[in-house]
């Protein structure tokens, strides 16, 4: 079924266009949610929804007038209509006719098992099993916290440059975290397995391995001692610290903060910005993986984008508008929340390369540093490159060894230059989701690296160097 | 516009027997403004509404939402709601919020100028904030954005026990974001204002503030570690409050999340420390008459001169206590289940200027900026560690910016090693407030 009748696209398209302006869209969008929660070995609540509405844009020069709403009669699209045209007012209407040719709609390979399809009691067993697994992995885990998340978002993207996509994407989210007490208190532990692709994640997935991680992770940590502080020798192990690199380079290299003059990457395509060993790529096309898409949000078919090559900046990601300023295309990194947000430029699946050196190899190479096994949520200003980084698994490295856990600290530095200080880079590789956020805007993103060494970063810990 | 109350009446109307429902009706118009180069780069207008519905039978809670207020998908919401909660485990605490007989502050919170002004004005407005910020300093390089908002929501909570609470509220704002410097250095810094009204806004302020922000941290260099008397400017100091008010739900406390259960009536904070939770007070841009359940918003004292003196409750909270509610659930739109919290945090203001704080301090740290609070604060444990930006202050006097550095130390310390506070209470646009806090032995780890 589609979302809306073509006839009423080009309708749509013409009456937008009507006043004046430069291009139109509308992007039609139907969500249903379902989650559940569990705690104290009690499901707490299972929460489903549906939203559905429309955004129509209309551009004219640099100028985007948007609306939305969650009328979908041609009345309540007309007034849309008429909110984001309003600044086209005086400008010269185009009568012509808008030809759209719808793509051929690739739905992504969930056939298995849409959200709809799986029984609710087969979703809160997966619960069930997390918060056995957990405790069972010894007496010290006093809380386990399970969550689940499933979502079926299709839409429909129409444009007056004539693109006409329908697209299905489905995700599936699974998460735990498990709480150890001993005598230094309380110390938390925690693991998430998200994939755009339906239940059948659950056929890929050991989901009491899943748990165990996590207990095991708060258990380690109640030996921890306090973080030393100033700066020193980081390890990122794996599968630990792709963030860092999504937040500290991979937000640099969108285009929107480049026209604008706000990245320190800006104007540096060509330049050597990173150490030899850094090569840096986004990809939407990454099976499955939770930045993946076909299509992005206006349209445009995902794709594999190298931003650094061995140290070496090539290009920066684009959305339509930003792409439209410089005379070029769309990277297919324009992204949105949902149809009541204007798209932008956003990552999909941003990875640092794998390199050749086994990861035992760094760590014994390692005199004395930090290994972040883990890191948490960061923040970075995007116009200095200034980040910062909570630690939720990190250990002392002693010669060439890793030796004791250490307590949640925070890690201090600038992308740029970690991009330059990396000096070694493991063969092993992983990709994990997060959400990003953006102007206030939340969306599904994969980061990935290897195990890498960054020869210096400040420790913001409590006890001394 | 529709009726909420109506609509939300129409659904709790429908509870059978040993059932109970609430219904959270919301409707919502907003304007946002960006404007770059002297040219608007995109305007937003919309018009949204939505339902979330709560269903407890049997003990059990089920929970759903439509983002429409149509007929047939608030039926399928309340449908969807019902058989969720087939699946939840029985707790004999679940259950709707009762009318307490508190009566509700009047608050006069809507101002119609947000929906009359025209358009054109508010986007005049956001032009004239980027030539404000460029023409204060000609350091200003450019701004990243300068921005109008407004927003007004129009909300009910109905449910089956008697409550039907309406609450409406406007509320708009200007921001910039302002780049200093010249190629070599880039420094950054934030300005805003909000008011109820158009009319109130104050463009003079957010354009200062984002200019002096941005050019007062040019040629900053990362400082010498060690440890030292922090000055928190008043939004630092909010953010630092709103965590420490979080620790203080009845959620985190029944959960072991917080530092502060079973320490009821301990001295916990420097005696300098009195901490409100006060959603009543209009002066908060979080101000409402009603909390998220429809309980009447009423003055809670967390802390009374250091001393802890009560948690923040909802209904469900409440009554795993066997307390009643303290009107602070909290609902993060409609696909989210109430919590409780903070709704309007302040600590009321001590007698010393900020001029008067930095001479008492003589050798110390201005924070202007800190990031990174989500994940260096560990609620259970109080391990404090975030990023930080600032002036170096010494013998009371502003010297030079530094950047690049982390804070760390633990909250129950920190609360306990405020050596003043601030008369220079100021609400700020999120519905926070601030004021000027100086905090002793805290570790700075530059270099």
């Amino acid at each position: 079924m589609t979302l809306l009748d073509g006839t009423l696209v080009q309708k749509v398209l013409k009456l937008a266009l009507a006043r004046g302006g430069d291009f139109a869209e509308i992007f039609v969008e139907e969500k249903a949610t379902f989650s559940a929660s569990l705690e104290d070995s009690l499901v707490e609540e299972l929460a489903s929804g549906t939203s559905r509405g429309a955004g129509i844009r209309v551009r004219f020069g640099d100028t985007t007038g948007f609306a939305h709403t969650a009328d979908l009669s041609e009345a309540g699209l007309n007034r849309a209509i008429e909110a984001a045209s309003a600044l086209a007012r005086g400008g010269k209407g185009r009568a012509a006719e808008i030809a759209v040719t719808p793509r051929l709609f690739v739905p992504l390979p969930h056939e298995k098992a849409v959200p709809g399809s799986v029984g609710k009691d087969r979703k809160i067993d997966l619960l069930r099993r997390l918060d056995a697994a957990g405790r069972g992995q010894g007496a010290t885990i006093r809380q386990v916290n399970a969550g689940y998340s499933d979502s079926l978002r299709r839409f429909l993207v129409a444009n007056s440059d004539g693109v006409f996509v329908e697209e299905e994407q489905v995700r599936t989210r699974l998460s735990i975290s498990c709480i150890a007490l001993g005598d230094t208190g309380m110390q938390t532990g925690y693991e998430t397995a998200a994939m755009t692709m339906g239940f059948e994640l659950f056929d890929e997935i050991d989901v009491d391995e899943l748990a165990a991680r996590a207990a095991n992770r708060a258990i380690q940590k109640l030996s921890a001692r306090p973080t030393p502080s100033g700066p020193m020798p980081v390890v990122l192990a794996g599968q630990g610290g792709g963030v860092l690199f999504h937040e500290a380079c991979g937000h640099g290299l969108e285009a929107d903060h480049i026209l604008k003059d706000s990245s320190v990457y800006a104007g540096r395509v060509g330049e050597r910005v990173a150490s030899p060993l850094v090569t840096l790529v986004d990809d939407g096309t990454v099976a499955n993986q939770w930045g993946t898409y076909s299509h992005d949000d206006e349209g445009n078919p995902a794709a594999r984008n190298v931003l650094i090559e061995n140290g070496v900046l090539s290009d920066y990601m684009w959305d339509s508008t930003q792409g439209s300023r410089e005379r070029r295309g769309s990277s297919g990194n324009g992204r949105r929340q949902s149809y009541a947000h204007l798209p932008m430029v956003r990552m999909t699946n941003t990875y640092l390369m794998p390199g050749e050196q086994s990861p035992e190899e760094i760590i014994a190479d390692t005199e004395r540093g930090i290994y972040v096994a883990k890191l948490g949520g960061g923040q970075v200003n995007t116009a200095t490159g200034d980040f910062v980084f909570g630690m939720t698994e990190a250990y002392l490295i002693e010669n060439g060894q890793i030796t004791a856990p250490l307590r949640d600290a925070n890690l201090i530095g600038n992308g740029p230059e970690v991009l330059a200080n990396i000096d070694a880079v493991a063969d092993d590789f992983a990709i994990i989701p997060g959400t990003c956020g953006k102007d206030g805007q939340s969306v599904p993103v994969g980061c990935g690296q290897p195990t890498v060494r960054i020869t210096q970063v400040t420790v913001g810990g409590t006890a001394g160097a | 516009m529709p009726d909420l109350i109506e609509i939300g009446k129409s659904v709790v109307g429908r509870a059978e027997a040993g059932e109970e429902i609430e219904a959270y009706v919301v409707w919502e118009r907003e304007t946002s403004i960006r404007v770059y180069q002297a040219a608007v780069e995109s305007l937003t207008s919309a018009e949204s509404a939505g339902i979330g519905i709560r269903v407890i039978s049997g003990n059990r809670v089920g929970v759903s939402y439509a983002g429409t207020l149509e007929r047939a998908e608030i039926e399928r919401a309340l449908a969807e709601a019902r058989d969720n909660a087939r699946f939840a485990s029985e707790d004999p605490h679940s259950g709707i919020a009762r009318p307490d007989g508190v009566a509700a502050p009047a608050l006069d919170l809507w101002r119609g100028d947000i929906l009359t002004t025209p358009t054109e004005r508010k986007i005049d407005l956001a032009l004239e904030l980027e030539r404000a910020v460029k023409a204060k300093d000609s350091r200003i390089r450019s701004l990243n954005s300068s921005n109008y908002g407004d927003v007004s929501v129009e909300g009910a909570v109905v449910n089956s026990a008697g409550i039907a609470s309406y609450t409406q509220q406007t509320y708009c704002w200007l921001w910039a974001y302002a780049l200093a410097g010249t190629e070599d250095e880039t420094q950054t810094g934030y300005g805003m204002h909000a008011s109820r009204d158009v009319a109130g806004l104050d463009l003079a302020f957010a354009a200062n503030e984002a200019a002096e922000k941005a050019t007062r941290m040019l040629g900053a260099t990362k400082p010498a570690s060690g440890l030292f008397t922090v000055v928190l400017e008043p939004d630092i100091a909010s953010s630092l409050l709103s965590i420490v008010a979080s620790t203080l739900s009845a959620e985190a406390v029944q959960k072991g999340r917080s530092i502060f259960a079973g320490r009821l009536g301990e001295q916990v904070a420097s005696p300098l420390v009195t901490l409100i939770d006060d959603p009543g007070d209009p002066r908060f841009f979080s101000a409402s008459p009603y909390d998220d359940e429809g309980i009447a918003s009423r003055r809670n004292v967390l802390f009374e001169a250091g001393k802890l003196k009560g948690y923040l409750y909802d209904s469900y909270t409440a009554r795993k206590d066997g307390t009643a509610s303290t009107g602070s659930a909290i609902r993060g739109g409609i696909a989210g289940s109430t919590t409780p919290g903070p709704r309007a945090t302040m600590a009321m203001p001590g007698n010393s200027s900020p001029e008067q704080i930095l001479a008492e301090a003589g050798d110390c740290y201005l924070i202007q900026s800190i990031s990174g609070i989500h994940s260096g604060v560990n609620p259970i444990s109080g391990d404090f560690s975030v990023g930080a930006e600032g002036i170096r202050v010494r013998n009371g006097e502003l010297a030079e910016p530094v950047k690049e550095f982390t804070i760390s130390s633990n909250l129950q310390k920190m609360l306990l090693d405020v050596r003043s506070v601030g008369n220079d209470l100021t609400f700020r646009p999120g519905g926070t407030a601030g004021l000027t806090l100086a905090i002793g032995n805290v570790n700075v780890s530059g270099t």
